[in-house]
């Protein structure tokens, strides 16, 4: 049949023997997420003008991440409409507040291999570590589906990006994005699928996986994906999901791939993106004069419970630097329950780390913790893009949640092994 | 499409999403976002910018996130036609969604700010009436022509419901 993963699940959506690269589709969605920022505020008018309710109240979910807790009478709004409108219209798949939705989408059983959804959020390709195509539009496109189910796609075409070899210590799956950000560029993928695969891959738990696949966006991709293993069935069983088939979703032996990228996990390093975009990236110890004001471990790519767990082996017993500010906004409301009944949240404060809401927080500017002028941060977020995390002339670097934590411990940036490396001498 | 010449605002590649309708007003109205739309890139933009000018860019424009202010945001401004050697995939759905013709050209370099250009999004012409000179880009995909002529997909929908037919065709 020579089908990548994603070219099968087109195939399937759409209701044909087959796909190839280019094809314009039009392809029945399983599922619609939409969140606070982009969903009933901006499509309730538009359903409105056309007269039209939601397609099927069960495929759509529903998570208010951005404006959360409401600050200002204005978010407060926001959120208001979004409550209505989901009573209003039967969503009953509606998680107020409980975290960001590309976190909670997956935490609530929501996802599974072979599916075909929509997200209102560009970071909607995070889906694709369940083995999913799912990918982000906007809220106009939003609209369409709710009314209608369908979207249109033109297949795209996929790169396989291989990983062999393991982590060192003190390394992430950020420090891979990252080192992919640098070495693929920004604009090479073209809208293609990222599938990533390989040992590497295979070794990484799903936290992990799901921050490749949300990074893809910024590699340009329309989505990322990774084949269901066993570690997959085993997440979807957790999360009461429904594993029956799962491991039917791969490619072919022969598909066809627009082009093939090796990486080695063992040779990367700690890395760490300069102002103002993600493949300005290189190893964390080229940053080590400057200075940070902020550190930041938040947003769907950097702070669920695995990345929580990271920064406390490097603050376990270590505090913050008078000279900065750590700033913690877990990923979920369920992952701020776990990592209070293991410890990791009191290891976190104790170091002096400023516990916030689970949301969007400061990483695209919405939330509390954004920047002065001038101000440097660095951040286990996806995006650094100019302005993005407050004032217009702030700095952001990026770095694993090793990094942020390690540099918060220092007030500048820092490599995380050295911590581990002492912590290994002790 | 008019085919009345704009004036040409020349940015460079990796325009984002975030220059176009920075986070801190995106609880605001559309209006408000328009007044801050690439403002970190040319400060002066929103308040030179008229209806029917032509926003150009290089690779990668409209990257990042989902917003369709972004695009909205032009829109409001009166821009109704981009030029850039390729677009975010997103962002070039969100174009076509708000009556915003994202036009591919390989020969952006050659246009400098002020250039007065005449452009055809469905062909994918694009007339240089400042240096006299014409480039072909590429049209507005076949599948997507009459999403643009309406419009933008909320009325090309009016127009489906109008006929009965709204909801799944496939």
């Amino acid at each position: 049949m020579n089908m990548t993963l994603a070219e099968k699940i087109l195939a399937r959506a759409s209701g044909r023997g087959s796909v190839k690269p280019g094809d314009i589709i039009t392809a029945k969605v399983d599922l619609a997420m939409m969140h606070d920022s982009g969903g009933p505020r901006r499509i309730a008018p538009m359903l409105e003008r056309l007269g039209a309710k939601p397609w099927d109240p069960n495929r759509i979910v529903l998570i208010t991440d951005h404006y959360v807790p409401a600050f200002d009478p204005e978010s407060a709004a926001i959120l208001d409409i979004t409550r209505k409108w989901v009573k209003q219209h039967g969503i009953e798949k509606f998680y107020d507040m409980q975290g960001i939705c590309h976190v909670v989408l997956p935490e609530r059983g929501h996802l599974k291999p072979g599916i075909f959804a929509v997200g209102g959020d560009s970071h909607s390709p995070t889906g694709g570590a369940w083995g999913c195509f799912m990918f982000g539009i906007g809220a106009t496109e939003m609209a369409g589906v709710v009314v209608t189910g369908e979207i249109w796609v033109k297949v795209p075409q996929t790169h396989l990006v291989r990983w062999t070899g393991r982590l060192g210590r003190g390394l992430s799956a950020k420090d891979m994005m990252l080192k992919l950000c640098h070495d693929i560029g920004l604009g090479t993928v073209k809208y293609g699928v990222v599938e990533f695969a390989g040992s590497g891959i295979a070794a990484l738990p799903m936290s992990e996986r799901m921050v490749l696949t949300n990074m893809s966006a910024e590699l340009g991709a329309q989505t990322g994906i990774i084949a269901p293993d066993a570690t997959t069935v085993a997440a979807l069983k957790a999360a009461g999901a429904d594993a029956t088939g799962a491991l039917d979703w791969h490619g072919d032996a022969d598909a066809h791939y627009e082009k093939v990228w090796d990486f080695d996990a063992s040779a990367l390093v700690p890395q760490v993106a300069a102002p103002h975009t993600p493949e300005n990236s290189g190893p964390a110890t080229e940053h080590g004069n400057v200075k940070v004001d902020q550190c930041y471990i938040g947003a769907c790519t950097g702070a669920k419970l695995s990345d929580l767990h990271m920064a406390a082996e490097i603050l376990r017993g270590r505090k913050v630097a008078k000279t900065t500010r750590l700033l913690v906004a877990p990923a979920s409301a369920r992952m701020t329950a776990e990592a209070a009944a293991d410890g990791t949240l009191a290891v976190l404060t104790e170091a002096g780390a400023i516990l916030q809401a689970s949301g969007c927080g400061a990483c695209a500017g919405y939330g509390a913790g954004v920047l002065a002028e001038k101000e440097v941060c660095l951040s286990s977020t996806a995006r650094n893009f100019k302005g993005r995390m407050g004032a217009m002339s702030s700095l952001v670097y990026l770095g694993s949640p090793y990094t942020v934590a390690a540099s918060a411990v220092t007030g500048h940036i820092t490599d995380p092994r050295e911590f581990l490396n002492q912590r290994a001498a002790a | 499409m008019s085919t009345e010449p704009g004036r040409a605002f020349v940015f460079g590649d990796n325009v984002d999403t975030d220059v176009l309708a920075p986070g801190l007003y995106m609880k605001k109205s559309i209006e408000v976002i328009a007044e801050h739309c690439l403002e970190a890139l040319d400060p002066k933009f929103a308040t030179t910018v008229r209806p029917g000018d032509v926003v150009v860019g290089g690779e990668n424009f409209g990257m990042g996130s989902s917003r369709e202010q972004a695009a909205q945001a032009l829109r409001q401004l009166g821009v109704t036609v981009i030029l850039a050697k390729s677009f975010a995939g997103l962002f070039f759905r969100n174009c076509i969604n708000l009556g915003v013709a994202p036009v591919e050209c390989q020969d952006t370099d050659r246009i400098t700010s002020g250039d007065m250009l005449v452009v055809d999004p469905i062909a994918g012409t694009i007339e240089n009436k400042t240096q006299s000179a014409t480039y072909k880009g590429v049209g507005i995909p076949a599948h997507l022509v009459e999403m643009v002529r309406d419009g933008g997909l909320i009325p090309h929908l009016e127009k489906r419901a109008k006929a009965g037919k709204l909801g799944r065709t496939a």
